[in-house]
């Protein structure tokens, strides 16, 4: 199988601290991949690092073999690597609509263009319908985004986060501070919006995590404990010992 | 299926109906623009009129800064004020050297100029957001402002460069000597900048001038460069200004330093803001009044500029999204049967009437008290009569203690009359509320 994201001996400091230790991983395509560990074990900084938002200290990160390195995160984005955010960062005073069209404007090649009625690209709107119809928020395409329910935003949130057509997908805590149901929602979502991508997924909920995970990898100080498929890191005595036995009874 | 259909907000705008629809609003524009002068024929009306559609250009071009793409400029008055002088050593140069290019041809001129120094300190600028995008704005227009003392060749010192709109080739036989048909020349320009303007908005560089606004980080992970796209905006926003600034030097066939002026930045800004910046409408309306009272006002007072401040203070306090804020709140009761909606706006305006009242006395008195501090400071030695708002049949003794009273009560008594009457003005807009939910059920 192919690698989607591979990273190399990747290192991350702010001043003396060291985030990211020398972490070495390698997704493959198209699988559903789950980064796990405790709080502050560096697993958002992780994907900040992947996604372009900051330069590894040392170490690289490939795509489909091509070294992404350095790259801003709209290089990245254009390369087909998409990534949604732990805190809901979208567009507030914007429509859902909006929201989501903006999103869409890039993959289907109309850039800075300034001479194009966008209300008439039929394919950009065929495209944003799509991904609302996805997210279940055709019905909310008028109201702004900064008014809508928490679980509606986080929904918002991947909605422009796979508008792009990206085919690999990184999602930061999507279900945190859901409710029983919406997370079930949720999770019977990114199944959905995953079929046939790339997932990197960060989730405290181990239900989800060993429900939705081909594999899991265990993050913990800022190295990868383990990398396995569900049923061996369950039974992973170091991983027990580091992580699944204390977080996994709250 | 009808949420499908509410889903698709976009679609209902393309159809026939809606297009007649926005093409009316420019027929209409058009109209407008071209009986003015019938409805205001004096050579003062004309004047105003020339100078508020420079404004309305300049203050949508700002526009696409503030409102549209969320960049603070304190230096817009640079890309206006290079473009002017472009135009007067175009129109000089065109005149010596016997080139025919007509007058009405020159803001192209103005445009590029705009443009091309847009793009210069564009690139410098965009490449930050927010306070430090504001002080390069501030920094640039400060160099700008210097070089125009310094450069003498090109800005003309204090004199300025003045260029004689009447010496180029004729267009169709107008030599646009009369103001008349500089006013043409203006309101032509000034149509097609506004609908340029406003179909830009509805781009895809338009809208992700809106997302950079909202949350250019975001705006990173849906691959688009923020920085690229302020950089696109401010250009364009160059360019626009350029047009206003090549006008204003047709207008008054000169071309000065005070025009890449920290006052010209200032009054752009003020004009924008009091119209409204949230919407498109806005800057239009603020270039109105603000061109409006800067001529009026002078008639009144010499300390009017004072007056302005405290109208802009005002706006921002109590009513932040401008005039055009204003009016969309009250846009919410048109709807329903059109005899309701009229007597639904008809008993708020009976209300905002009844505060009026007051808030004028207040108002009156406050003015009084500050004119006569005014003359009292400034002009004591012209004795203690002074003329209130420069009538004379207002003559006031300054050296009695009726006046000072007399403003003092007015001010103070309005201000508690108007504190009274604000119950009034609440319930009835809440009234109205009631009402509009009622009637669109």
């Amino acid at each position: 199988m192919n690698s989607a994201v591979e990273l190399k001996s990747l290192e991350k400091r702010f001043g003396k601290t060291e985030i990211i230790r020398g972490v070495s991983l390698d997704v493959k395509s198209g699988e559903r991949h789950a980064v796990i560990g405790p709080n502050g074990a560096g697993k958002s900084t992780l994907f900040n690092l992947i996604s372009g938002r900051f330069m590894p200290s040392s170490g690289s990160i490939h795509l489909r073999g091509e070294n992404i390195t350095g790259l801003r995160p709209f290089e990245i984005n254009r390369r087909g690597l998409s990534r949604s955010f732990q805190v809901t960062n979208i567009f507030p005073r914007l429509s859902v609509w909006e929201n989501v069209r903006c999103a869409v404007l890039w993959s289907k090649g109309y850039k800075y263009s300034f001479w194009r009625n966008i209300d008439k690209l039929e394919d950009v709107r065929a495209r944003t319908q799509e991904i609302l119809e996805q997210i279940n928020m055709a019905n909310r395409a008028e109201v702004p985004a900064g008014v809508l329910s928490y679980a509606e935003q986080r929904a918002l949130e991947i909605g422009i986060t796979i508008a792009g057509g990206a085919d690999i997908i990184l999602l930061d805590e999507p279900t945190a501070g859901m409710s029983r149901s919406e997370t079930e929602y949720a999770v019977a979502m990114i199944r959905r919006v995953s079929e046939g991508r790339t997932l990197i997924i960060i989730e405290h909920d181990m239900g989800v995590v060993f429900d939705l995970a081909d594999r899991i990898s265990v993050l913990v100080y800022g190295q990868i404990l383990a990398t396995d498929v569900p049923a061996k890191i369950k039974s992973n005595a170091k991983v027990q010992e580091a992580y699944l036995g204390a977080a996994g009874h709250d | 299926m009808s949420d499908a259909a509410k889903a698709m907000p976009m679609a209902s705008e393309t159809s026939a109906r809606a297009r007649i629809k926005r093409y009316s609003v420019w027929i209409v524009a058009a109209a407008l623009l071209l009986v003015m002068p019938y409805i205001f024929p004096s050579g003062a009306s004309i004047t105003t009129m020339c100078l508020m559609g420079i404004m309305i250009i300049f203050a949508l071009s700002y526009n696409m800064l503030l409102g549209q793409s969320g960049m603070l400029s304190f230096g817009h008055a640079v890309y206006y004020g290079l473009a002017a002088f472009a135009t007067a050593h175009m129109m000089n140069w065109a005149i010596k050297a016997g080139v025919p290019i007509p007058l009405p041809f020159m803001p192209i001129v103005g445009a590029a100029a705009g443009l091309v120094f847009g793009i210069i300190f564009g690139s410098v600028s965009t490449r930050r957001a927010g306070t430090v995008f504001a002080m390069i704005s501030l920094g640039l227009a400060e160099l700008v402002y210097s070089s125009s003392l310094i450069l003498r060749s090109f800005f003309g010192g204090e004199e300025g460069i003045s260029a004689d709109r009447t010496k180029l080739v004729r267009f169709f036989g107008y030599n646009f000597g009369p103001q008349i048909q500089v006013y043409y020349l203006i309101a032509a320009w000034c149509l097609l900048c506004i609908i340029l303007m406003y179909a830009i908005t509805r781009t895809p560089l338009g809208r992700m001038c809106n997302a950079v606004r909202e949350n250019p980080e975001r705006v990173e992970f849906v691959g688009y460069n923020p920085q690229f796209v302020r950089f696109i905006a401010f250009s364009l926003a160059g360019l626009f200004a350029g047009v206003a600034g090549s006008l204003a030097a047709i207008n008054i066939e000169l071309a000065q330093a005070s025009f890449v002026g920290a006052a010209q930045s200032g009054a752009v800004l003020l004009a924008a803001y009091i119209g409204g910046v949230a919407f498109f409408v806005g800057p239009i309306l603020g270039a109105i009044l603000v061109t409006l009272l800067s001529i009026k006002l002078s008639d009144f007072s010499e300390i009017w500029v004072l007056y302005f401040g405290i109208l802009f203070i005002t706006i921002i306090m109590f009513a932040p999204y401008g005039l055009s804020g204003l009016l969309m709140m009250h846009a919410q009761f048109w709807r329903g049967p059109l005899g309701s909606r009229i007597s639904r706006l008809g008993k708020l305006l009976g209300a905002y009437l009844i505060a009026a009242l007051p808030a004028l006395i207040m108002l009156a008195g406050a003015i009084l008290l500050i004119e006569m501090i005014h003359h009292v400071a400034q002009k004591g030695a012209e004795g203690a009569n002074m003329h209130f708002l420069r009538r004379s049949y207002l003559t006031v003794n300054t050296h009695t203690a009726w006046p000072w009273i007399g403003g003092l009560v007015a001010m103070i008594g309005g201000f508690l009359a108007f504190r009274f009457t604000w119950p009034t003005v609440a319930s009835a807009w809440h009234q109205a509320l009631l009402d509009t939910q009622r009637s669109s059920k």
